[in-house]
């Protein structure tokens, strides 16, 4: 180290053997560096394979029997589906169900954005707001349909509300603790530049909390899939859920599992969305140096 | 931050008519553990101070209280209407882009010219629109030093700000703070562990110990200091000592 004339000496008169020995402490390799085009084109289709598997072993188990003879096969399943968008009541159907996920989560979603917000930026409001978020939250909310149905009627406002209830417990969670967990030293730091509390909330605590956020908007819309099912499963005459407890009367099990692929679907192509969201959002966290 | 002057016990932190800081009494008590007691300090408009001290000595709860950071520290406290700090750690926002973390808090019209000529001292200009987390340590500390330029502080306070770099990196990070301080000629608060470092840059150094400046080390030196300058050498072994360090160092270690 030639930051002392003793030591100086000894450099001079031997290789500099300690100087290297202390290498710069460099910050985290960015996380995904981009690669080249065939391993990117490797992992999508890496990322195909298991689901194409799966297919696969479905088909092959209802051609040799494996699964019982009401199991129909993919290609049944297909045709099934064909009919169904032909005649127009799948889309129909579709339609009645996206509008219900959008009017729950359109709602819901902000509601636990909001709770998570005042609770995470405000002690006072997370004294007073927490202890009954999370007695709620360990409600399971799907055992309140029964109760909804006779407080909201057997129409759409009892399936709102329900789809409404589940997304706020994640995302109030996620929020909050994506809020505590923001770096102390960088509000400090920020501080120190003079920025007020708007200021603060903007551009330090929202965006070092939003990576969490994301995580609990993922669960937000998972659960509001699956509330869907729950909620479309009584006193209603349209939705994708009717059209299986339709099917299921009529024993039409590739009709079933038409709807049990289309929720399947919607939940990839939901998580598909965060996904894009998530990359133009936090795109500092690939170390991009921008195009 | 804007604390009113009005209850007795927290800081006035009023901005001084004068460029420089004045500190009388300063207390700092951490859960009944006393760190700084009755302390004082001056700092002259466009002085370099350097302060030294054991770890735990109290030098960057003082530095903290002397930016506004520490809303419990108590006493009388004076400083320049604009002040900036340099953490040991750069502590950049990773979420936007170097330009925009030297403009942050920043107010007025164009930003981007600003920071640009703020880069353009500490010689990253065209690191403008990288993300912080693709710079080095060294790039990212002269990152932290561009946003504090960029405010055209009075007072610049630099708590260990090359503790983290090897020893290349930080020999050339003294002197890029060293060529901007005589450029500008802000008031200087150095808080180091290294008493070379402190004895290079600083016009005094200080000395904390039992909780306020124990020692005072006028450096009359003219610059650029070489290191074995003798007035320097024997202030460093002064200071050593004033440190608790007796280690007859120069001796037995070139044989």
């Amino acid at each position: 180290m030639p930051s002392s004339p003793a030591e100086t000496l000894v450099v001079g008169a031997a290789p500099p053997v300690r100087a290297p020995a202390r290498t710069e402490p460099r910050p985290p390799p960015p996380a995904r560096t981009p690669r080249p085009a065939a391993v990117a084109l490797l992992r999508r289709l890496r990322r195909v394979s298991g689901l194409v598997a799966v297919l696969l072993l479905w088909w092959l188990g209802t051609e040799r029997g494996w699964l019982g003879a009401t199991t129909p096969s993919p290609a049944a399943v297909w045709d099934a589906g064909v009919d169904l968008i032909r005649s127009g009541e799948y889309g129909e159907h579709l339609a009645v169900s996206l509008e219900r996920v959008a009017r729950g989560l359109a709602i819901g979603i902000p509601l636990g954005v909001l709770l998570g917000l005042l609770a995470g930026l405000t002690r006072s409001v997370e004294d007073v707001i927490d202890a009954p978020i999370q007695a709620f939250r360990m409600l399971p909310h799907l055992a309140l349909a029964p109760v909804f149905i006779i407080w909201f009627g057997i129409g759409e406002t009892s399936k709102t509300m329900l789809i409404l209830i589940g997304p706020i417990f994640p995302l109030y969670i996620n929020v909050l603790h994506g809020i505590r967990g923001v770096d102390n030293r960088l509000v400090e730091a920020a501080r120190s530049c003079g920025l007020g509390r708007w200021g603060l909330t903007r551009r330090v605590i929202l965006p070092g909390a939003l990576p969490q956020i994301f995580v609990g908007l993922r669960q937000a819309l998972g659960i509001g899939w699956l509330t869907l099912v729950v909620a479309e499963q009584t006193a209603t005459t349209s939705g994708i859920g009717y059209l299986m407890t339709d099917a299921r009367e009529f024993l039409r099990t590739d009709v079933m599992f038409v709807v049990l692929v289309t929720y399947a679907l919607l939940g990839v192509l939901s998580d598909l969305l965060v996904r894009l969201l998530e990359r133009r959002a936090l795109a500092w966290r690939r170390g991009f140096t921008g195009t | 931050m804007p604390t009113p002057a009005l209850s007795p016990s927290p800081p006035a932190r009023e901005p001084a008519a004068h460029d420089g800081v004045r500190v009388h009494g300063l207390r700092r008590v951490f859960d009944g553990r006393v760190v700084l007691d009755d302390a004082d300090l001056t700092i002259a408009p466009g002085e370099f101070v350097a302060l030294l001290g054991p770890s735990g000595s109290g030098k960057s709860t003082l530095l903290r209280a002397l930016g506004g950071l520490d809303p419990e520290a108590e006493g009388h406290i004076e400083v320049p209407g604009r002040s900036a700090v340099v953490f040991q750690e750069h502590r950049l926002l990773p979420w936007e882009r170097v330009w925009r973390n030297v403009t942050l808090g920043v107010r007025g019209g164009d930003l981007r010219a600003r920071a640009t000529a703020a880069l353009e001292e500490v010689g990253l200009a065209e690191r403008a629109d990288a993300w912080p987390g693709t710079l080095s340590g060294g790039e990212s500390q002269r990152v932290a030093l561009a946003r504090a330029l960029v405010r055209t502080p009075q007072l610049l306070l630099l708590d260990e700000p090359f503790g983290a770099l090897d020893a290349l990196t930080r020999l050339k990070a003294q002197h890029l703070v060293e060529a901007l301080w005589e450029e500008h000629r802000p008031s200087v608060l150095l808080v180091t562990h290294d008493v070379e470092e402190a004895l290079l840059l600083a016009d005094r150094a200080l000395l904390l110990g039992d909780g306020a400046i124990a020692a005072e080390f006028v450096v009359d030196i003219p610059r650029p200091r070489p290191l074995d300058h003798p007035e320097l050498v024997r202030l460093r072994t002064e200071l050593l000592a004033g440190l608790g360090v007796h280690a007859p160092a120069e001796h037995g270690r070139t044989a």
